[in-house]
């Protein structure tokens, strides 16, 4: 059993305070930097990027879409002005690339009540663990997207999604909207381990579909130097995914986190004492990084 | 029952029960959320959706609430709904009392709209319907009291095709004009800058939804006046003329009052031999 009053201690020692939260805070500024991007214009009149994280457009020359939340329009029937499709276009590449559920760790704003209702878990021991299936969000999913279909009038989804709201919320005005974060934070914090996002959020499971083949990825390739301290499982939003990779060596599983439920947040990384994580490709082999390196240095010279 | 099949058995059986369970839990979500939604999707009478709006069901599947139109409003009228608003959450919407659509040539909030939520066929801001401007109140409006105002028919963008003024007698003096406001569907596009404009404390006029203020005539009516002009004669047979089986002589007319006797003035109408009257009919033929 991992101690929760030294979580991260080693990793502290070994590493530094810094290089132990470096992806933490390169996440929260990624999040918050999102935000501020959408902010500067309605707080300061400096328009940087207009609209949210449904559909945005950027110095206005860049549009961006939610695929997810077009595809539900697209589902009750509209037809997209050409802007839309090819923001959505432009968004899934991203995300297929790098991988999907980043939305989820580098930019959803529920991450961060999220995280911190698994932080304020572990200093305070709360154990309560509420057992559904992680498979929930599929259906749920699944739902989101046939209520469009039965129901007329639309979205319907969007009348609640938590996600669109808060960040909606922040950029456009609030109103009630902080009682369902509210309440995403109590569920998180008291009736189930990483409830929302791990197990019932219908964004994170699209955007988990949509990043299945992603090309960014965790690895594990230091795994022989893993001690056992258990601390990534600990921290690690969506646990399962780890030991395929870091305890698969004898069966010859790749180091590489292929499972699309990762959410590429480098909380692994960060706390690992031993430097086992670390990014890289899908196919990232034991040294393979190196080589690499060799390569590009090469063809600088030539 | 060799021990592994049991276990896969209790297996199979325990992710049958779970995914049961799933799916019927989530299946209560889906019951609770499309019964929210029909409550959540009615809106105040205030409320108007931006120019272009698709009829507000199809608007409903459409908008994906990004708030584009907001931003590019020039006159910052759009607001988001809020979660606690009695509008569906994240969609658009100005109050013309207190913001009006400024009706813009260029109509930016549309040029906007990523998902033709709010129609790009829209070009004209003269054929946006938002809503209708409807006089609610003749007993407060003051032109019904003989005061001259005539605020909204000022303000209104299109000057006396949308709001006209109707003169009427003025009853009370006798020797004055009443000056009415009349609004008129076929060119008032809802924009609210009368509604706004109104100097009453609470508007006489307002703009309420297209289905809210308009009512419908049945479909089988036909204005008998209107299919005349259409058609450049009367549709059904005209009445033939009636004939009156008068004596030689004798015309009928009630505005004459009565029967009149033609030509000249006789005693009577009447022979003095009664064979001429009973035989006038046969010799005519």
């Amino acid at each position: 059993m991992v101690d929760m009053t030294t979580l991260g201690d080693d990793a502290i020692a070994a590493k530094g305070w810094l290089k132990s939260h470096k992806y933490l805070i390169l996440r929260r500024i990624s999040q918050l930097g999102i935000l501020a991007l959408f902010l500067t214009g309605p707080w300061f009149g400096l328009w940087i990027v207009k609209g949210n994280l449904a559909s945005s457009l950027t110095l206005d020359v860049l549009p961006l879409t939610d695929p997810y939340v077009l595809l539900q329009a697209s589902l009750s029937g509209v037809v997209p002005e050409t802007a839309a499709i090819i923001g959505v276009v432009i968004v899934l590449a991203f995300y297929f690339l790098v991988g999907g559920r980043v939305y989820c760790s580098w930019v959803c704003p529920v991450n961060m009540v999220t995280d911190l209702a698994a932080w304020l878990r572990r200093k305070l021991g709360i154990r309560s663990n509420s057992q559904f299936s992680r498979s929930t969000r599929y259906w749920m999913l699944a739902l989101t997207l046939i209520l469009p279909l039965l129901v007329t009038g639309g979205i319907i989804w969007e009348l609640v999604n938590p996600v669109s709201m808060m960040f909606r919320g922040i950029v456009f005005g609030m109103g009630a909207a902080w009682v369902m974060v509210l309440g995403i934070f109590l569920f998180d914090l008291i009736v189930a381990k990483d409830g929302w996002c791990g197990h019932i959020c219908p964004v994170g499971a699209f955007y988990n579909l949509v990043g299945s083949k992603s090309l960014l990825r965790v690895n594990a390739l230091e795994r022989q130097a893993c001690n056992d301290c258990m601390e990534c499982y600990v921290v690690c939003p969506e646990p399962q995914v780890i030991k395929p990779a870091l305890k698969g060596e004898k069966q010859g599983a790749t180091p590489v986190i292929l499972s699309s439920d990762c959410t590429n947040c480098g909380r692994c990384i960060d706390i690992c004492a031993k430097d086992v994580f670390s990014y890289g490709g899908r196919h990232a082999k034991k040294n393979d990084g190196l080589k690499r390196e060799g390569e590009i240095s090469q063809g600088a010279q030539a | 029952m060799p021990d592994r099949e049991r276990n896969n058995e209790l297996n199979r059986r325990q992710f049958l029960g779970n995914m049961l369970k799933t799916a019927c839990g989530v299946g209560l979500v889906g019951l609770g959320l499309g019964a929210y939604s029909k409550r959540a999707s009615t809106m105040p009478a205030n409320y108007i959706r931006p120019p272009g709006a698709l009829p507000e069901e199809d608007f409903l599947g459409a908008c994906i609430r990004c708030g584009l139109c907001v931003r590019d409003c020039p006159y910052d009228i759009l607001f988001l709904g809020e979660v606690g608003d009695e509008v569906a959450t994240g969609t658009p919407y100005f109050i013309a009392r207190t913001g009006p659509c400024e009706m813009c040539e260029e109509i930016p909030c549309v040029v906007a709209c990523p998902t033709n939520a709010l129609d790009h066929d829209l070009k004209d801001i003269e054929e946006s319907r938002m809503g209708l401007a409807v006089l609610i109140d003749q007993e407060t409006c003051i032109a019904f009291h003989g005061l001259r105002c005539e605020v909204c028919f000022n303000v209104c963008p299109i000057r006396n095709r949308a709001i006209s003024l109707d003169m009427q007698h003025n009853p009370r003096s006798g020797k004055h004009a009443l000056f009415i406001p009349v609004v008129h569907s076929d060119a008032c596009t809802g924009c609210g800058l009368c509604e706004r404009a109104c100097i009453l404390e609470e508007a006489a006029i307002k703009v309420f939804p297209m289905h809210l203020a308009k009512g419908q005539l049945g479909s089988h009516y036909r204005l008998g006046w209107k299919e005349k002009e259409k058609a450049g004669e009367a549709l059904v047979t005209p009445d033939t003329k009636h004939r009156y089986n008068l004596p030689d002589g004798v015309r009928y007319d009630l505005q004459g009052e009565g029967l009149i006797i033609d030509g000249e003035a006789e005693e009577t109408p009447f022979s003095s031999n009664p064979l001429d009257t009973l035989n006038s009919g046969f010799m005519d033929k």
